[in-house]
C-alpha cells in the first residue's frame, strides 16, 4: 500500500491534505446516516399508510353492532361477532396445546438433552420447522387432523394446527429465557441438595418466565393472524351462528362439544370480504382489518413491554 | 485420638474426612493425580496454588459438582466419617452428599428470590414444611452468618439488592441453614472489596466451632490468616501438606517455598 | 509422594455424631423414578416437533405418490399449463413456479436492500434512542398479519401504482411483491443487525484505530466479518417470500400463468393451494391430490434455501 505521502497531490501540505480527506469521508458518513434515517422513514411511513387506508375505510363500520351482529348478505349489518368468538376459541385450544409441549421441549433441550444424534436432529428439526410456510402446516392439518383423525372443519383441528405452528416461536423463547440464566445459580441449587428437577421448577421456570411468557405471546399473536392453514383445511367463511357453549350440556358440568364445532376466525371473515367485489364488504374487511391489527399489535406491545421491563429489573 | 502421622496441631480433633488416591478426569484429562488428604474436624484447611492447579476441582469433587456435567470421572475414595462412606462412588447419591456437604462459591450467587427464601432454600428442598422450624433455621443461620442484623427489618427484600459482600454472607447462611457437615468455600472473597473480604474471613474463624471447613483460596495470607492446615497442589498433585504454621515458615518442598515466596503463581 | 505420614494413618472418625438436625431426604429410588418421568414427559414434548416434520413430510409425499400415479413426473416439470381443474387438464408446475419466482424477486429487490441498509444504520450508526424505538418499531411491523398485507396491497398499493401507470391490472404481481418485500424487510434487517451486533468491539476498534470512518468500519469491517450472519438473513428473507401466501392470493390473482412480467396477474403456488381450499374438491379426487404435489413443491424449495441457511449459521457461528 502507498505511504500517504505519495498518495498528496504535490504542493498540498500535508495536514491541508489530511483535512481535505477527512473532510470527504466526513460527508459519505453523513451521507450514509441520511440513507439510514430515509430508509427508517420509509418504513415508518409505509406503516402509517397501511394504517390511515383502512382507518379511513373501516373506522364508520367500527361500532359496538359491529363487534355483535354475525355476517351477513347486507353488508351494513354485518358484524365479526362469529368470528371474534372463533378466534377466542381457537386460541384458547392453540395455547393449551401450544404453551406446555413448547415449554417442554425447550426446558428439554436446555437442561436435560444429552449431547447425541437425536439432540441434534432435535435441535436442527426445531429450527427448520419455524422456516416451514404457514399454508404446509394447512395440508398436515388437512390430511391429518381433517381426515384422518377425522376432527373434520372443526375449532380442535384449527386449534391443533395453529399449535403446531407456534411450537418452535415458543421452543426458541424458552430456550433463549433459559440461556440467560448464569450456570452458578444452577450451581447454587444444587449444592443445596436440589434434584435436577427442582432446580428446573424452582429456578430455570421461575427465573425465565418473562422470556418464555415474551415468545408464547408473540407466537399467539402470529397465530390470530394467521389465515393460509384455515383457508387450506376448509373452514366455512360464512358462519352465522356460535359454537355451543360449555355450559349448554345439563347432564355435564363443562361440555366439550365447541371443540368439534365449525366456526370462523378474523382473518377468515376479513378475507371472505376482501373477495366480494363491492366496495361496501370492502370497507367491512377494513373495519375487521382494525380489529384484527388492534389485537395483534396490543399482544406484540405487550410482549415487547414484558421483555423491556425484566430486562432491566433481573440483572445477573 | 493424638497419632503420630497426623499433625501435631490437628492433635485433639479427629478425622472428618480422608481422600485416598484421588483421581479426576474431564474427558481424557486428568485433572487430579493420586490425590491423598485428610480433613480434620472443625477445623479449617486452606488449599492454595497457582490457576489450573486443580484446587477449585479438587474442592468440587467433595460435594459431586461434576456430576452436573457430561464425561467425568472419579477414582479413588473420599471416606464421610463418621459413617466412612466413599463419597465419589458411582452408587453414592451425589444429592445426598450436597445435602451433607455445602458450598459456596467464588462469585456471590443468590437466587433472585427474598433474602427469606434463599436462606430457606435448603430446607424447602428437603421438603421441610414446618413455617416455625423454617423461621427459626433462618435466624440462626443468618445469626451465624453474620448477617442477621442487617437483613432482620427485611427478609422479604430481593437478595439482589444487598452488596456484594452481604450477597457472600447470604450465600454462607444459605449453606449453613441445612447444618451441613462441612462447609466447602471456592475462594470466597476473590469477588469482595478488603472490607467485606475481611468481615469473612472472621465469619471463617467463628464457624469452625460448628463445622469442618475447606476453602480454596488464590491469596497466600488469607490462607495463612485464616487456616490451621494448608495443603499446596500444582498440576493436579498435592505437593505438600502440612500445618499452615510449618507450611509457611519452613516447607519441605522447594516448589512450595517458591511458590509461597512469590517466586511463580 | 513417598513417606508422607497421614498416607499411612488409619481413618481416625471424629467422635462427634452427625449434626443434631437434619431433615430426612425422601427414598431415593421413589425420587430418581419420578425424576425419570418428568425427564421422559419433557423428552416427548421435544419428540412432538420432530413427529410433526415426519407427519408433515409423510402427508405430502403420500398424497404426491397417488398425484404423481396419474400424472407422470416429466409433464409436472415440463409442461407449460397448470389448469388441473379443466377438462383438457395441464399439470404443469413451471406455470406455478414462475408467480412464485417473479413476485419473490420483487420482494427481494426492496427487501434487501432495504433491510441491509436499516440493519447496518441500526448497528453502526444510530444512536442508543433511535435504536430503542427503532427495533420494536420494525419488530411490531413484522407482527402485523400478512392478511391485512394482502389488503394494503390490493387496496392501496394497486389504485396507487394504477395512476402512475394506468394499464396496470387490478390484480398484478408487482403490487404484491413490493407488499411483500415490506412485510419481510423486519427479518432481513433484525437477523442481519444481531450478526453484526455479534462482531467483536475490537475488531471495530481496530478499524477506527488506523483512522477509518463509521461508514468505512461498517462497509470493510463489520459487514464482511458478519457476512454469513447477513447472507443467512437474506435466505430466510427468500423462504419467507416463497411460501408467503396470503398477500399473493390476495393482490396478484389466482389464474396461473407462465410469465415473468410483474404487472401481469398470476397465480403462486400457495395461491393456488388457497384457490383449490377454497372451493368444494371431494377428498380424494386428482384436484385435491393436486394441492399435495404443489405443497411437496414448495415444501422441497424452502427446504432447500433452510439447509442453506443452516449451512450459513453454522460457519458464522465458528467464525469467533
Amino acid at each position: 500500500m502507498d505511504s500517504p505521502r505519495q498518495m498528496r497531490p504535490a504542493g498540498e501540505s500535508e495536514v491541508r491534505w489530511r483535512r481535505r480527506v477527512i473532510a470527504r469521508r466526513r460527508a459519505w458518513d453523513w451521507l450514509f446516516g441520511l440513507v439510514g434515517v430515509l430508509a427508517l422513514v420509509l418504513a415508518a411511513s409505509v406503516f402509517a399508510a397501511l394504517f390511515s387506508e383502512m382507518l379511513v375505510a373501516g373506522f364508520r363500520h367500527l361500532s359496538w353492532d359491529f363487534l355483535t351482529s354475525f355476517p351477513s348478505r347486507r353488508p351494513a349489518d354485518a358484524g365479526i361477532l362469529s368470528a371474534w368468538v372463533g378466534t377466542t376459541l381457537v386460541m384458547l385450544v392453540t395455547a393449551c396445546v401450544a404453551v406446555p409441549l413448547g415449554i417442554g421441549a425447550g426446558i428439554y433441550l436446555e437442561e436435560y438433552a444429552p449431547r447425541n444424534l437425536l439432540t441434534d436432529i432435535i435441535e436442527i428439526n426445531v429450527t427448520n420447522l419455524a422456516g416451514v410456510p404457514s399454508i404446509i402446516y394447512g395440508l398436515l392439518a388437512l390430511g391429518l387432523f381433517v381426515y384422518q383423525f377425522g376432527l373434520g372443519q372443526s375449532i380442535a383441528s384449527a386449534g391443533l394446527t395453529l399449535a403446531l405452528l407456534i411450537l418452535p416461536v415458543v421452543i426458541v423463547a424458552t430456550r433463549e429465557a433459559i440461556r440467560t440464566i448464569p450456570q452458578h445459580i444452577r450451581e447454587g441449587a444444587h449444592a443445596c441438595g436440589a434434584t435436577k428437577w427442582q432446580v428446573v421448577a424452582h429456578h430455570v421456570i421461575p427465573y425465565s418466565l418473562p422470556g418464555i411468557l415474551t415468545g408464547v405471546i408473540i407466537g399467539l399473536a402470529r397465530a390470530i393472524g394467521e389465515t393460509a392453514p384455515i383457508i387450506t383445511i376448509g373452514a366455512l367463511t360464512f358462519i352465522a351462528f356460535l359454537p355451543p357453549s360449555p355450559f349448554s350440556d345439563p347432564h355435564r358440568l363443562i361440555s366439550f362439544d365447541w371443540l368439534m364445532a365449525p366456526f370462523s376466525v378474523m382473518p377468515i371473515q376479513m378475507f371472505n370480504w376482501l373477495s366480494r367485489p363491492e366496495e361496501a364488504f370492502q370497507q367491512n374487511a377494513a373495519a375487521a382489518g382494525l380489529v384484527l391489527v388492534g389485537m395483534t399489535l396490543s399482544m406484540n406491545a405487550l410482549a415487547i413491554w414484558i421483555r423491556y421491563r425484566f430486562r432491566k429489573t433481573i440483572k445477573w | 485420638m493424638n497419632t503420630p502421622s497426623t499433625p501435631a496441631h490437628a492433635a485433639q480433633a479427629g478425622l472428618k474426612a480422608l481422600v485416598r488416591s484421588l483421581n479426576f478426569w474431564y474427558g481424557d484429562f486428568q485433572a487430579l493425580k493420586n490425590i491423598d488428604f485428610p480433613v480434620e474436624q472443625n477445623r479449617v484447611t486452606a488449599l492454595i496454588g497457582p490457576s489450573g492447579c486443580g484446587k477449585s476441582t479438587f474442592l468440587r469433587c467433595f460435594n459431586r459438582m461434576h456430576d452436573l456435567y457430561p464425561n467425568m470421572r472419579y477414582a479413588g475414595e473420599i471416606l464421610l466419617y463418621p459413617d466412612g462412606v466413599n463419597i465419589v462412588d458411582r452408587h453414592v447419591d451425589p444429592i445426598e452428599v450436597r445435602m451433607r456437604i455445602s458450598m459456596v462459591f467464588q462469585k456471590p450467587n443468590p437466587f433472585p428470590k427474598s433474602i427469606y427464601e434463599n436462606v430457606a432454600y435448603g430446607l424447602r428442598v428437603r421438603g421441610v414444611r414446618n413455617r416455625q422450624l423454617i423461621d427459626e433455621k433462618v435466624e440462626e443461620a443468618l445469626r451465624s452468618a453474620a448477617l442477621w442484623n442487617e437483613v432482620q427489618d427485611r427478609l422479604d427484600d430481593l437478595a439482589f439488592n444487598l452488596s456484594g459482600g452481604q450477597q457472600q454472607r447470604l450465600c454462607i447462611a444459605r449453606a449453613l441453614a441445612t447444618d451441613p457437615e462441612i462447609l466447602l468455600f471456592d475462594e470466597p472473597t476473590s469477588a469482595l472489596d478488603p472490607i467485606a473480604t475481611a468481615r469473612i474471613e472472621e465469619l471463617l474463624d467463628e464457624l469452625k466451632e460448628r463445622v469442618t471447613i475447606l476453602i480454596v483460596t488464590h491469596n497466600m495470607q488469607q490462607a495463612a490468616r485464616v487456616s490451621a492446615f494448608t495443603a499446596f497442589m500444582y498440576l493436579g498433585e498435592l505437593i505438600e501438606f502440612d500445618d499452615t504454621r510449618k507450611m509457611f515458615t519452613n516447607p519441605s518442598s522447594k516448589l512450595t517455598e517458591e511458590y509461597i515466596t512469590g517466586r511463580f503463581g | 509422594m513417598n513417606g508422607i505420614p497421614w498416607k499411612e494413618a488409619a481413618a481416625q472418625p471424629a467422635a462427634v455424631g452427625p449434626a443434631p438436625w437434619r431433615a430426612t431426604p425422601p427414598g431415593r429410588w421413589r425420587r430418581a423414578l419420578g425424576e425419570a418421568a418428568i425427564e421422559g414427559l419433557l423428552f416427548l414434548a421435544a419428540l412432538v416437533s420432530v413427529a410433526t416434520t415426519l407427519a408433515i413430510v409423510a402427508i405430502l409425499v403420500w398424497e404426491s405418490i397417488v398425484f404423481f400415479r396419474s400424472v407422470p413426473l416429466i409433464d409436472f416439470l415440463t409442461d407449460t399449463q397448470w389448469t388441473p381443474l379443466f377438462d383438457d387438464a395441464h399439470f404443469g408446475i413451471i406455470a406455478l413456479l414462475s408467480g412464485t419466482l417473479t413476485t419473490t424477486l420483487v420482494a427481494l429487490v426492496v427487501a434487501i436492500p432495504l433491510g441491509t441498509i436499516l440493519a447496518i444504520y441500526l448497528s453502526e450508526f444510530a444512536g442508543y434512542r433511535v435504536r430503542e424505538f427503532a427495533k420494536p418499531f420494525l419488530e411490531l411491523l413484522g407482527g402485523i398479519p400478512t392478511i391485512i398485507y394482502g389488503y394494503f396491497a390490493l387496496l392501496f398499493v394497486t389504485p396507487m401504482l394504477q395512476k402512475l401507470y394506468p394499464e396496470l391490472p387490478g390484480f398484478n404481481m408487482l403490487s404484491a411483491g413490493l407488499v411483500m418485500g415490506i412485510m419481510i424487510v423486519p427479518y432481513v434487517s433484525s437477523l442481519s443487525e444481531d450478526a453484526m451486533r455479534g462482531v467483536p468491539m475490537d475488531m471495530r476498534e481496530a478499524s477506527y484505530a488506523v483512522g477509518a470512518t463509521r461508514l468505512q468500519t461498517a462497509l470493510f469491517v463489520v459487514t464482511p466479518a458478519a457476512l454469513s450472519g447477513i447472507a443467512s438473513s437474506y435466505i430466510l428473507g427468500i423462504s419467507r417470500a416463497v411460501g408467503e401466501t396470503m398477500v399473493v392470493a390476495i393482490a396478484a390473482g389466482m389464474q396461473p400463468k407462465l410469465t415473468f412480467n410483474p404487472t401481469e396477474p398470476a397465480a403462486t403456488i400457495t395461491a393456488y393451494i388457497v384457490q383449490v381450499a377454497l372451493g368444494d374438491l371431494p377428498h380424494g379426487s386428482i384436484g385435491y391430490q393436486t394441492i399435495f404435489a404443489a405443497g411437496l413443491t414448495l415444501m422441497l424449495i424452502t427446504l432447500l434455501f433452510n439447509i442453506l441457511g443452516h449451512l450459513l449459521r453454522k460457519r458464522f457461528r465458528e467464525v469467533y
